[in-house]
């Protein structure tokens, strides 16, 4: 049995070849570019030019943002998936395609879709001027922007949370209840720590792509408001100075990396209180 | 009554979040009937645009890419990513959880620093095009096969494939028939996922394509300061009642199925 387990590994080959060659190298190649200016000598200064007055406001900025949008979509995604939940399970499966088929659109058209809808002369502003509140314009400002995000990623929230709940042993909630526990109780007592693992998953899938979706800030922010994905955009497609590009990178790289090795391990700590 | 109130407000929050998510496919489905190139006036009712999209080469070919993209990379991360699943459920804890770690590398990190780290890479040895693009996607799609196929990996009964071997099935044989159908309902969500991920990337593409290949993401991106062409409304709206009719078609499959995929 030994034998052919130990075989069997030689089935990762393909993979970790693939996987050297193309997820590992470019990482080192993108810190090579980072670490050296243009007439190749070494230097800290694309890394730290994250600092720079103009990029840390970016920084921050999408920071806010992306802590904002997944806030929100953890505030909206539990009574969801509680709610549909609910549901026979003929109904539910039908849920989730309705919540699946959006994706299918093209991003892009999405967000000029909801630029429509937001601008000073679209749809949402006729509805709230009918109802006889003036002034309200959103189009341009950083509401905007999470909205276009919080539609983006909002289903990569839910989808994750609502196998994790739907995974619960009904017998366990049931016992709760027997033992008379209050609604909330049996919510924060077992549904959400058990649904954890896959609230954190969640939180990985939003959290990170809000902070770097460039896209939704040009079309939605006016192209004033920018995210540290537009910077980085910048620097390679018009500035084309790749060197700090890549510097920003390695740096936005760096500090995803210690804010979710913070979110996992604090995730690992709950989910041994919760038994 | 309680309870009443409450599945009303349940189905009420479920409404919303329909309004919601739908809210800009709406707008994009009226804007193909809009016999107006500008977005903002509305020109009344035609069917124009889902003419000359046929006759589009610059759409077809975007669509074109995009789907065989979409295809062959789903496909080869589906192959690699099945073979790798085994191997690395196989391997000794340590290099397991190595292999683990640098599956998730591609999922945490922002799109734009896998692009541009791509990027930077590939050109030292071949052009950006097509081939730049497919390893690209390849690269981030197999990570979502590994993690679909491996729970079935896990829950897999390894005596079945040992029965059949003692019984005397050659190992390729007993392979395709006792261990691939215990992995293929991973292997099928595997694949989807890759599909739709490659479908919908528009940044990790747009550092990698070069000029001249365009997929329907970089074409509309694009286009956005000239002005869309109407006739990627249409496309969009074609592509959206296809996909619609295909969930559907899946969402009632026959009872059975469902009740195995509960089980799952």
């Amino acid at each position: 049995m030994d034998k052919i387990l130990g075989k069997r590994s030689a089935l990762a080959g393909p993979y970790v070849i693939w996987a050297v060659g193309f997820t590992v190298i470019p990482l080192l190649v993108i810190i090579k570019y980072a670490l050296f200016d243009r007439s190749g000598a070494f230097t800290l200064s694309n890394i730290l030019a994250i600092f720079d007055p103009v990029h840390l406001r970016a920084l921050v900025f999408s920071l806010e943002i992306a802590l904002g949008c997944t806030a929100i979509c953890i505030i909206l995604a539990y009574p969801l998936v509680l709610a549909i939940s609910r549901l026979r399970f003929a109904r539910s499966g039908f849920m989730l395609v309705i919540l699946i088929l959006p994706m299918w659109m093209n991003f892009i058209l999405k967000l000029l879709a909801w630029q429509m809808i937001l601008s000073s002369n679209g749809v949402l502003n006729m509805i709230i001027s009918a109802l006889g509140i003036t002034g309200f314009d959103i189009s341009n400002t950083p509401l905007s922007i999470m909205i276009g995000v919080i539609y983006e990623y909002f289903p990569y929230m839910v989808l994750p949370v609502f196998d994790a709940v739907v995974a619960i042993d009904a017998d366990v909630i049931e016992a709760a209840r027997d033992l008379g526990a209050k609604k909330s109780t049996v919510f924060w007592k077992i549904i959400f720590p058990l649904s954890l693992p896959g609230l954190m998953s969640g939180i990985t899938m939003v959290f990170v792509p809000s902070m770097t979706s460039f896209v939704t800030a040009d079309i939605l922010g006016g192209g004033k408001l920018q995210l540290v994905g537009n910077i980085i955009e910048q620097e390679f497609i018009q500035s084309m100075n790749w060197n700090l590009g890549s510097g920003l990178s390695v740096a936005l790289m760096i500090f995803i990396l210690i804010s979710m090795t913070f979110t996992v391990n604090r995730n690992e700590r709950e989910e041994e209180e919760a038994w | 009554m309680v309870e009443k109130l409450k599945n009303l407000i349940s189905r009420l929050y479920i409404f919303l979040i329909i309004l919601f998510l739908y809210a800009p496919i709406a707008v994009l489905i009226i804007l193909s009937f809009n016999d107006s190139r500008s977005r903002v006036r509305w020109g009344g009712f035609t069917f124009r645009w889902y003419v000359t999209l046929l006759h589009s080469s610059q759409i077809r070919a975007a669509l074109g890419t995009t789907f065989l993209l979409a295809f062959l990379s789903a496909f080869i991360s589906l192959l690699i990513g099945t073979a790798a699943a085994l191997g690395i459920y196989s391997m000794k804890k340590r290099n397991h959880k190595l292999m683990m770690m640098i599956t998730n590398i591609p999922m945490l990190n922002a799109d734009i620093v896998t692009g541009i780290a791509l990027m930077l890479w590939i050109i030292q040895f071949m052009p950006l095009g097509f081939g730049s693009v497919l390893i690209a996607h390849i690269t981030f799609n197999i990570p979502y096969v590994i993690l679909a196929v491996m729970p079935k990996v896990k829950t897999m009964n390894i005596s079945i494939y040992n029965a059949g071997r003692d019984l005397g099935a050659g190992p390729l044989r007993a392979f395709f028939e006792l261990m691939l159908p215990q992995l293929s309902g991973g292997m099928i969500s595997g694949f989807f996922m890759a599909f739709t991920m490659s479908m919908d990337d528009f940044v990790i593409t747009y550092f990698t394509k070069g000029a001249g290949v365009n997929t329907l993401s970089t074409m509309i991106y694009g286009e956005i300061k000239k002005g869309i062409k109407p006739e990627i409304y249409a496309l969009s709206t074609i592509i959206f009642v296809f996909v619609l009719v295909i969930l559907m078609i899946v969402n009632n499959m026959p009872a059975r199925e469902k009740a195995n995929r509960k089980v799952a």
